[in-house]
C-alpha cells in the first residue's frame, strides 16, 4: 500500500449514477406514438451523478426523503447494486467493477447493517449457525473451538448471551435481532459498515441502545459509518459529516455542526425545520408547496425547483453543480451562490 | 364536558384457549374538542385501544370488561346497526397508510359522496359540492380535478389530505388517528400535523392522536397518556409531561431522544425491552427494566395515583412524594 | 417468588425436549383440532400401512404363478353369495386373490407416485431456483420451456413417451421395466408444476434483506440458494407435493387403464380396474370396483392432507 492511499479518503464517490429500467423486457419497450411503433424505455433515475469521500473514523451520514436514492447510493457501495455509470474507490482501489471471487477481500472490509432486523436473518438458521457461517467462510483456517470463541466474543461484545446460540430469531425482540445483524457484520472483522436506516424500524427507547452499540463499535474496532437515515435528530447525533440528498441529486455536503448552525440550501432547511422539538409549543416550519416530480421523468435544471421558494428561470435549465462555501459546506443551489437567499428565506418563513 | 369516558377497558386475546390480556382495565377520558396524545413503543397497546374505541377489534381480539361511553352511550353494548351509524358519522378514524381507507379501484370523488350518502339523505350534487368543500379545507389544490381522480394519481402527502377530508366529512366529534404521518416524509409529515392541529381547533373536534413520536405529541396535543405493556402508566397535560416526566419510563422515553444528549456521547438507553403479552413479569409491567425497581414493584401493580398535574403508576414515585410531604409537614 | 425470577425469560434457557417442542408447535395443534386432519391422516397411514406390510399380511403372493389357478378365477366376495372363504374380496378373472392383488397393487401405486414425484421435485426445485435466483435471460427461456410443456397435457406427453419406448424396446423389456419407465414419464411430464412454485417463493425470498445480507457477507450464489433461499421456500414444496403425489398416483392409474403402466403380470391399482372393466357387465364388479374405491380414498385422504397442509402453513390464505 502506498502512503498515498494510506492519507486519502477510504471511500471515494464519483460521479455516481443509477438508473432502473421501468421497461425491462424487449416487448414492453415497444411503444405506439404517433402511429408508429418504436423502441423506448422508460427509467428511473433514482442516483444522479453523486460525488462525495469518507474518510477513515468518519461517520458519514446520508440523509433525505423517501425516494431520494439514499439506499441505492447504500447499496451499491455494498456492491449489492452495480452502478450505471461513475466509480467507487475503496482504499484506492476501485471496487464497483469487481465480481466473483475478486470481491471476496472487499467484502471482508465492507459490511451492511440492514433496516428491517426481522426480514435480515434467516428465519431457518439459529443465531449460532447465523454467526458462523460467515466467520467459517472468511476464516477457512480456523478450528471448531477457535470459532466457537470468536462467535461467542462477538456476542458479548454486542451485548447478547453465547449461551442464546441456539435459539432462532423469532424467539428475539427487534433491538435483539438488531444486536445480532450487527454481530453478523462484525464476524468477518470489517472496517466500514454500510448501515441502512438501522434504527428506523425500532422503538424509541431501543433505538438509543442500537446507536450506543454502533458508537462502541466504532471506537472499538475503528469503524468507518456510511450512515443512511431520514431521522435527523441521530444524524446530528452520530454523524461527523452529512451529505444531503434530494431525487437523487446532492443539495448540500457539509460537516455536521456547520449543517446543523447554518444551513444553506432551501431544501436542508425546510428540513431541519420540520423536526419536530419537544420544547417548542407552536410548530414554524417552512412549509414546502408544489409537488415532487417523479424520478421518472425529472425536470431539467434544479431538482428542487419545484416546491423551492427562491427558484427562478435559471434554476428550471441549469443544473446547480455543488458549489464550496466559506465554511467548507458544499451546496448546489443558484439561489445560494448569487445571494439571494435571505430575502426569500425569511418571507417564506413568515407565512 | 367529557365526550369519551372509558372505563376500565380490558381486551383480552384468545389465543389457544388461554386468553391474554392485551389491555389492563385502562381509563381515561377526552372532552369535547380536547386533543389527547396516546404514546407508546409497538405492543404497548395502543393501537388496540384506538381499534377498542371504534368496536373495530377483531378476532381473536375481543373486549373483555369495561366500558366505552361516547356522548353517554356504551360502545361496547351497541347493536351493529348503532355501531355503523357512529363510526364515520361521530367517530373517525384516520390510519398509518392512507392506501389502507382509500378505496384502489374507485374515484375519490366517488369516494367521498359514498360515504356522504351513505349516512346522510343528500342528492348526488348536494354531496359533491360537500366534498369540494371539504377538499379546500384540507388545501387541496384544484379540488374539482381531484374528484375524479383515484387514489394512485396522487402523492402520499395528498392522500394522507383526502384521508383527513373524508374523516372530516361528516362533521365528527372525535377523531382517532393511528399514526397518520408515520409513512410519510417528514417535511410532508410537519404539513400533514399542522393541518390535522387546525382542523381539530377550527371545529372542534376531539383528537385522539396515537403515535411513538413525542415531539409530535408535545407539538400537537393538551394531555398525553403514556401506555406501557397494555396500561397506562402516566397521563396528564403534555406540558407537564414532557418537561417534567415522573414514571421512569417516561423519563427513560424522554431522555433516550438523541436532542437530549450532547453529539457524539452515548444516549441515555433503556436496558431491555418490553415485555410480550406471554412473558409479562409479576407486579409492575417496567420492573425488570427499572433502576429504581424494589421488591415491592416486583410483587405488586403500582395503582394509578394523582400528583399536582399528572397521574403515575409507581410505587418509587408515589413513596417519593409521600417522603416530599412529611419533610414539608415536619417543617 | 424466587420461581417467578427463575421464569425471567432473559435468565431461564429451558429447552423442552423435540417431541414435546413439535407436540406445543402451531401445526401439531391446529392438527389436533381439525377432525378431518386427523382421520385422513388416520386413513392414509393405515393404507400405506398395510399396502408396504402385503408381503407378510397378504393370503396369496400374486406374483407367484404358483398360486394362481385360473379355475378359482372371478369368485365373488365375501358377503355376495357364492364366495370362497379363502378369498376375502373375491377372485379376479385370473383367479388371483383380490386382496392380496389390491395390497400389492397399492404398493405399487405409492411407490410409482412418490418416486415420480420426487423426480418432479428434483427437477422442479433445481430449474426453479436457478430460474428465480439467476433471473433475466435464463429466467425467460426456463419459464418459457415450462410453458411449452404445460400446454401438453401430462396424459397426452405420458402416451406418446410410453407408445414410444414400447415400440422400441418391445413390449418384454418394457414391461420389466415398466416401473421405471412410469416414473421417468411422469416425474418428467409435470416438473413445471414445481418449477413455477419453486421460482415465485424464490422471487419473493430474494428480495428479502438476509439474501442480501448472505451476498454482502460474500457468499457465492449456490450456497445462497441451497443454505438460504431453499430452506426458507421448503412450506409451498410440501404443500403441492402432497397434491402431487394424489396427482402422480391418479396418472399412474389413468397410463396403466389405457394399457400403457403396469403390465397384468405386475397389477398396480390402474391395471386392476382396468382388468376387470371388461367383466363389469358381466357381474363380475368387485374387480373393478373395489380397487376403484381403493384408489379413490387413498387420493382422496392425500388430497385432504394436502388442504389441511396449506391452510397451516399458508395461514394468509384465509385471513382476509
Amino acid at each position: 500500500m502506498t502512503p498515498e492511499q494510506k492519507d486519502g479518503p477510504l471511500l471515494q464517490i464519483r460521479n455516481l449514477e443509477k438508473r432502473f429500467d421501468v421497461d425491462s423486457g424487449f416487448l414492453e419497450s415497444l411503444k405506439f406514438r404517433g402511429g408508429k411503433l418504436r423502441r423506448d424505455t422508460r427509467a428511473v433515475h433514482a442516483v444522479n451523478d453523486i460525488s462525495f469521500d469518507v474518510g477513515r473514523g468518519e461517520a458519514v451520514c446520508v440523509v433525505g426523503e423517501s425516494g431520494c436514492g439514499k439506499s441505492t447510493v447504500a447499496r451499491m457501495v455494498a456492491n449489492l447494486l452495480t452502478p450505471s455509470g461513475g466509480s467507487i474507490h475503496y482504499d484506492g482501489q476501485r471496487i464497483d467493477t469487481l465480481r466473483g471471487k475478486a470481491l471476496l477481500p472487499i467484502r471482508s472490509k465492507i459490511q451492511m447493517v440492514f433496516q428491517n432486523p426481522y426480514a435480515s436473518l434467516n428465519p431457518r438458521m439459529t443465531i449460532g449457525q447465523t454467526l458462523e457461517e460467515p466467520t467459517r467462510y472468511h476464516n477457512p483456517g480456523l478450528g471448531s473451538g477457535e470459532i466457537r470463541d470468536k462467535i461467542a466474543k462477538v456476542m458479548k461484545s454486542v451485548g447478547i448471551d453465547p449461551t442464546w446460540a441456539a435459539r432462532y430469531s423469532h424467539e428475539l425482540s427487534g433491538g435483539q435481532r438488531q444486536r445480532i445483524a450487527i454481530a453478523r457484520a462484525l464476524t468477518v472483522d470489517p472496517e466500514f459498515i454500510v448501515a441502512d436506516e438501522p434504527i428506523s424500524a425500532l422503538d424509541v427507547s431501543i433505538q438509543a441502545q442500537v446507536l450506543n452499540l454502533m458508537l462502541e463499535m466504532q471506537e472499538a474496532h475503528d469503524i468507518t459509518y456510511l450512515f443512511i437515515t431520514h431521522d435527523l435528530s441521530v444524524v446530528e447525533h452520530f454523524g461527523t459529516r452529512v451529505v444531503v440528498l434530494y431525487l437523487g441529486s446532492i443539495c448540500e455536503v457539509a460537516d455536521t455542526r456547520t449543517l446543523f448552525s447554518a444551513p444553506k440550501h432551501p431544501y436542508t432547511k425546510a428540513l431541519l425545520s420540520a423536526v419536530p422539538s419537544l420544547n417548542d409549543d407552536s410548530p414554524s416550519h417552512i412549509r414546502l408547496k408544489g409537488e415532487i416530480p417523479t424520478p421518472i421523468d425529472l425536470p431539467p435544471g434544479c431538482p428542487f425547483q419545484t416546491r423551492c421558494p427562491l427558484a427562478n428561470a435559471r434554476c428550471r435549465v441549469e443544473k446547480p453543480e455543488p458549489f464550496a462555501q466559506s465554511d467548507g459546506a458544499l451546496v448546489a443551489c443558484h439561489a445560494v451562490e448569487e445571494g439571494r437567499t435571505d430575502a426569500g428565506m425569511t418571507l417564506q418563513e413568515a407565512v | 364536558m367529557t365526550l369519551l369516558s372509558v372505563r376500565d377497558l380490558t381486551v383480552k386475546f384468545g389465543t389457544r384457549g388461554t386468553p391474554v390480556t392485551a389491555l389492563h382495565g385502562i381509563s381515561f377520558d377526552v372532552a369535547r374538542g380536547e386533543r389527547v396524545g396516546v404514546v407508546g413503543e409497538s405492543g404497548a397497546g395502543k393501537s388496540i385501544t384506538g381499534f377498542a374505541l371504534m368496536n373495530l377489534l377483531s378476532r381473536p381480539g375481543y373486549i373483555d370488561s369495561g366500558e366505552i361511553l361516547f356522548e353517554g352511550k356504551d360502545v361496547t353494548k351497541m347493536s351493529d346497526r348503532e355501531i355503523r351509524r357512529l363510526r364515520g358519522n361521530r367517530m373517525a378514524m384516520i390510519f398509518q397508510d392512507p392506501m389502507v381507507t382509500l378505496n384502489p379501484v374507485l374515484t375519490i370523488g366517488q369516494q367521498m359522496i359514498e360515504t356522504l350518502r351513505a349516512h346522510r339523505r343528500l342528492s348526488y350534487d348536494d354531496a359533491r359540492q360537500i366534498s369540494l368543500v371539504k377538499l379546500k379545507e384540507v388545501y387541496i389544490p384544484s379540488p374539482e380535478a381531484r374528484l375524479d381522480q383515484y387514489p394512485h394519481e396522487l402523492s402520499g402527502g395528498m392522500r394522507q389530505r383526502i384521508v383527513i377530508a373524508i374523516a372530516l366529512l361528516l362533521d365528527p366529534q372525535l377523531i382517532i388517528a393511528d399514526e397518520p404521518t408515520t409513512a410519510l416524509d417528514v417535511t410532508i409529515q410537519a404539513d400533514i400535523m399542522e393541518l390535522l392541529l387546525e382542523m381539530c381547533r377550527s371545529n372542534m373536534v376531539g383528537l385522539m392522536l396515537i403515535t411513538h413520536d413525542l415531539g409530535v405529541v408535545s407539538q400537537v396535543t393538551e394531555r398525553t397518556l403514556v401506555m406501557y405493556a397494555g396500561r397506562i402508566i402516566e397521563s396528564g397535560k403534555t406540558r407537564a409531561i414532557i418537561n417534567d416526566p415522573q414514571h421512569p419510563y417516561t423519563q427513560g422515553l424522554i431522555n433516550a431522544l438523541p436532542q437530549q444528549t450532547p453529539p457524539g456521547t452515548r444516549l441515555r438507553q433503556i436496558p431491555g425491552s418490553m415485555p410480550t403479552l406471554s412473558t409479562m413479569p409479576p407486579g409492575c409491567p417496567f420492573n425488570p427494566r427499572c433502576e429504581l425497581a424494589t421488591d415491592v414493584c416486583r410483587a405488586r401493580m403500582p395503582e394509578i395515583t394523582q400528583f399536582g398535574e399528572v397521574q403515575v403508576a409507581c410505587h418509587e414515585v408515589k413513596r417519593l412524594h409521600a417522603e416530599l410531604a412529611e419533610l414539608e409537614g415536619a417543617q | 417468588m424466587t420461581d417467578q425470577t427463575a421464569e425471567n425469560p432473559v435468565i431461564a434457557i429451558r429447552r423442552p425436549s423435540r417431541l414435546r417442542e413439535f407436540w406445543a408447535s402451531n401445526i401439531a395443534y391446529s392438527f389436533r383440532r381439525n377432525p378431518v386432519a386427523i382421520v385422513s391422516m388416520a386413513i392414509f397411514l393405515l393404507i400405506t400401512g398395510v399396502a408396504f406390510c402385503a408381503p407378510l399380511i397378504a393370503p396369496f403372493d400374486p406374483y407367484d404363478p404358483a398360486q394362481i389357478d385360473i379355475l378359482n378365477s372371478e369368485y365373488p366376495p365375501f358377503w355376495v353369495y357364492g364366495a370362497l372363504p379363502e378369498f376375502s374380496l373375491g377372485t379376479d378373472d385370473q383367479g388371483r386373490d383380490l386382496l392380496s392383488t389390491i395390497l400389492y397393487g397399492t404398493r405399487l401405486s405409492i411407490i410409482i407416485g412418490v418416486c415420480a414425484v420426487a423426480v418432479q421435485a428434483f427437477l422442479g426445485i433445481s430449474i426453479g431456483l436457478i430460474s428465480g435466483y439467476v433471473g433475466g435471460r435464463t429466467d425467460s427461456v426456463l419459464m418459457r420451456l415450462a410453458d411449452i410443456q404445460l400446454s401438453f397435457s401430462t396424459l397426452m406427453v405420458a402416451i406418446i413417451f410410453l407408445a414410444l419406448t414400447q415400440a422400441l424396446f418391445g413390449s418384454e423389456i418394457f414391461s420389466r421395466y415398466a416401473v421405471v419407465f412410469l416414473i421417468a414419464v411422469i416425474g418428467v411430464a409435470e416438473w413445471p408444476q414445481y418449477a413455477r412454485t419453486v421460482r415465485a417463493t424464490v422471487l419473493a425470498e430474494k428480495k428479502k434483506e438476509y439474501v442480501d445480507s448472505a451476498r454482502v457477507l460474500g457468499f457465492g450464489p449456490g450456497r445462497i440458494m441451497l443454505r438460504h433461499i431453499l430452506p426458507n421456500s421448503l412450506s409451498p414444496i410440501f404443500v403441492i407435493s402432497t397434491v402431487q403425489v394424489a396427482n402422480a398416483i391418479i396418472s399412474e392409474a389413468s397410463l396403466s387403464f389405457l394399457g400403457l403402466g403396469m403390465p397384468p403380470s405386475q397389477p398396480s391399482l390402474g391395471s386392476l380396474i382396468s382388468s376387470g372393466f371388461d367383466y363389469i357387465l358381466s357381474g363380475s364388479w368387485w374387480i373393478t370396483v373395489i380397487p376403484g374405491a381403493v384408489l379413490v380414498t387413498l387420493v382422496l385422504v392425500i388430497n385432504l392432507l394436502g388442504d389441511w397442509t396449506r391452510d397451516v402453513l399458508n395461514p394468509k390464505l384465509y385471513k382476509g
